[in-house]
């Protein structure tokens, strides 16, 4: 089994960094992982795209992921400005850093108040809110990638010790709330 | 051993860590720059014993290791694209002195106009140079080849530098699972340094010097017998990692499905990876395919290719390079190789990091089989695979706008 996954973010917000994270679990997990940057030139504050994939079977593919089953927003304003269903297999989903509230024009939307969540544990380097590791906590609950102890050993590995606590709290926090989205 | 998650560039930065390297020195070039950033860290945090000596330019750089090679440390350097480029004339230098060290090589396309993603131009501006030259397909083999280079190229019946090729972005910058030894393991298997002479202050000794034209020569062919010793050398270096360490690739070639196949891809790095894919779908709509994957473009691996040749009815071979006004640079060795002995296509793609997938290999391969079944012998020495939006239209048609 091939799942592929699209994150949106900003430049700066760690979209790269949660497709990292997410593909050292599924490793940690025994399986086949590839996360990797939209191959183009990337500058802070402006929309960007990571990926990854998690097989069962070795993955001999390198092309960029087109046809995602799953994608993950971490800007709430970046669906405005980009189509985050471009290329969506039907029957996947779609997790979005929202307080509630979603008109992306897909079946299933899941939304997750990352920002707020940052922001209450005080996940915020030069003014921004780092949300990557709330919205990955999203993401496993409502896709069951991979367990949440395998998420948390691959953000200790992938941020350190010292990071690590606040960011497996935020985590497990959007573990919690995430919920369907209101149209 | 332990399983890490690494972009390609930290594949190969653990590598040279493992092999104990003593020296290290570069520029930073996109998409290499990473490879030395890890390096620096580790050398800084007192994880690594070495030097690392900053300079000025990529042929400072390569004259550094060059330098510290012949004065006896195990040395490493690392660059891409244009980086490669200016330090061309050290490339050079280092194969004539003999001496063994390890550059890796971030594939980059040249400029102008400027592109910072993948396609083997740079690595095959270095294919006459006397160095050998790998590529990998994916992260782990990047691992593989660094460890490796050290001691093929540190092997007395070599004594040639060795670059280890792997792709921009598509491996230097997208992380995957890699297993890494531990220091024992690496120790228990790479030899000491070895090299034919070691420069110091307190004796004389004269390196690069002018020589009578006829020594000229007879040195010149020397390195020409190093890179068929070193065929052997690979192969041997391939099996005892093999057993050590639990990977083995096949030598100079990495054959999938070559045994039954009526005919054969050629390719070389990460795309060889669709390749391997598409091969699974034509089988299934019954074209008997297999892949060749050149995991060394010098020394060219001559028998591998020959045997095939002589049992199949094709060979497609996939370029991600061009020789201006000749053809893609791995088919003329495939050609070469091939004198007639069976049908051939040259396709040229992928250039500049344009994306090939496994259904364009599946087209052009599928096209090319149909001809040959139809026509016979097929001789296309050169087919550019263009990609979207010119792909399909009539070169007439997109020409207009280029030239």
């Amino acid at each position: 089994m091939l799942v592929e996954l699209r994150f949106h973010g900003r430049g700066g917000q760690g979209a790269v960094t949660a497709a990292n994270i997410l593909a050292r679990a599924a490793v940690i997990e025994g399986k086949y992982a590839q996360a990797f940057p939209y191959f183009g030139a990337e500058r802070r504050g402006a929309p960007v795209m990571a990926f990854a994939r998690i097989s069962d079977r070795p993955l001999e593919v390198h092309s960029q992921v087109r046809n995602p089953d799953i994608v993950v927003v971490l800007d709430p304003a970046i669906p405005q400005l980009v189509d985050v269903t471009q290329g969506i297999k039907p029957g996947g989903l779609i997790v979005l850093n929202s307080p509630g509230k979603s008109n992306i024009k897909y079946e299933r939307v899941y939304c997750v108040n990352a920002t707020k969540i940052a922001k209450d544990l005080g996940l915020v380097i030069g003014g921004w809110p780092v949300v990557n590791t709330a919205i990955l906590g999203a993401l496993i609950k409502v896709s069951t990638l991979v367990k949440v102890e395998s998420l948390e050993k691959a953000i200790e590995e992938q941020l350190g010790e010292a990071l690590a606590k606040t960011n497996i709290e935020a985590m497990r926090r959007a573990y919690n709330e995430v919920k369907p989205c209101e149209r | 051993m332990t399983i890490l998650t690494l972009t390609g560039n930290y594949a190969v930065a653990y590598a040279v860590k493992l092999a104990r390297v003593k020296v290290v020195s570069a520029y930073p070039i996109t998409p290499q720059t990473t490879i030395v950033e890890k390096l620096a860290e580790m050398i800084e945090r007192g994880e690594m014993d070495a030097k690392m000596i900053r300079v000025e330019s990529e042929h400072s750089a390569l004259a550094t290791v060059y330098g510290a090679a012949s004065a006896g440390a195990r040395a490493f350097t690392a660059t891409a694209s244009h980086g490669l480029l200016y330090m061309h004339e050290m490339v050079w230098w280092v194969a004539g002195a003999r001496m063994p060290l390890v550059m890796a090589v971030v594939s980059r396309a040249i400029g102008p106009p400027w592109n910072i993603h993948v396609d083997h131009q740079d690595i095959f501006d270095q294919r006459d140079s006397g160095w050998i030259i790998s590529m990998a397909q994916e992260n782990q083999e990047a691992f593989d080849l660094t460890l490796q280079a050290f001691r093929i190229s540190e092997d007395p019946r070599v004594y040639l530098p060795m670059m280890v090729g792997l792709e921009a972005f598509i491996l230097s910058h997208t992380v995957a699972p890699v297993d890494v030894p531990d220091q024992k393991e690496v120790d228990e298997w790479l030899p000491p340094r070895r090299q034919p002479y070691v420069i110091s202050p307190e004796t004389n000794f004269v390196m690069g010097n002018i020589v009578p034209d006829e020594d000229y020569m007879m040195m010149r062919l020397s390195i020409q017998k190093a890179m068929e010793a070193a065929k052997e050398v690979i192969k041997e270096v391939d099996r005892s990692y093999g057993k050590k360490f639990g990977r083995e690739y096949g030598g100079l070639v990495e054959c999938k499905k070559c045994e039954d196949a009526d005919y054969i891809i050629i390719i070389a790095g990460s795309w060889s990876g669709e390749a391997k894919m598409a091969i699974e779908d034509l089988r299934e709509e019954g074209y008997r395919v297999g892949v060749a994957r050149i995991r060394f473009i010098r020394p060219w691996p001559e028998e591998e290719i020959s045997e095939l040749a002589s049992k199949v009815k094709g060979i497609i071979v996939f370029d991600r390079a061009v020789s201006f006004g000749s053809k893609g640079p791995l088919f003329l060795d495939v050609a070469t190789t091939v004198n007639g002995r069976t049908s051939l296509r040259g396709v040229i793609a992928g250039l500049g990091g344009t994306e090939v997938r496994k259904e364009h290999i599946i087209e052009v391969t599928k096209e090319f089989i149909n001809k040959v079944e139809e026509e016979g012998r097929v001789f296309e020495p050169e087919y550019w695979l263009l990609p979207d939006p010119y792909r399909g239209k009539p070169l007439e048609e997109v020409a207009p706008r280029w030239w």
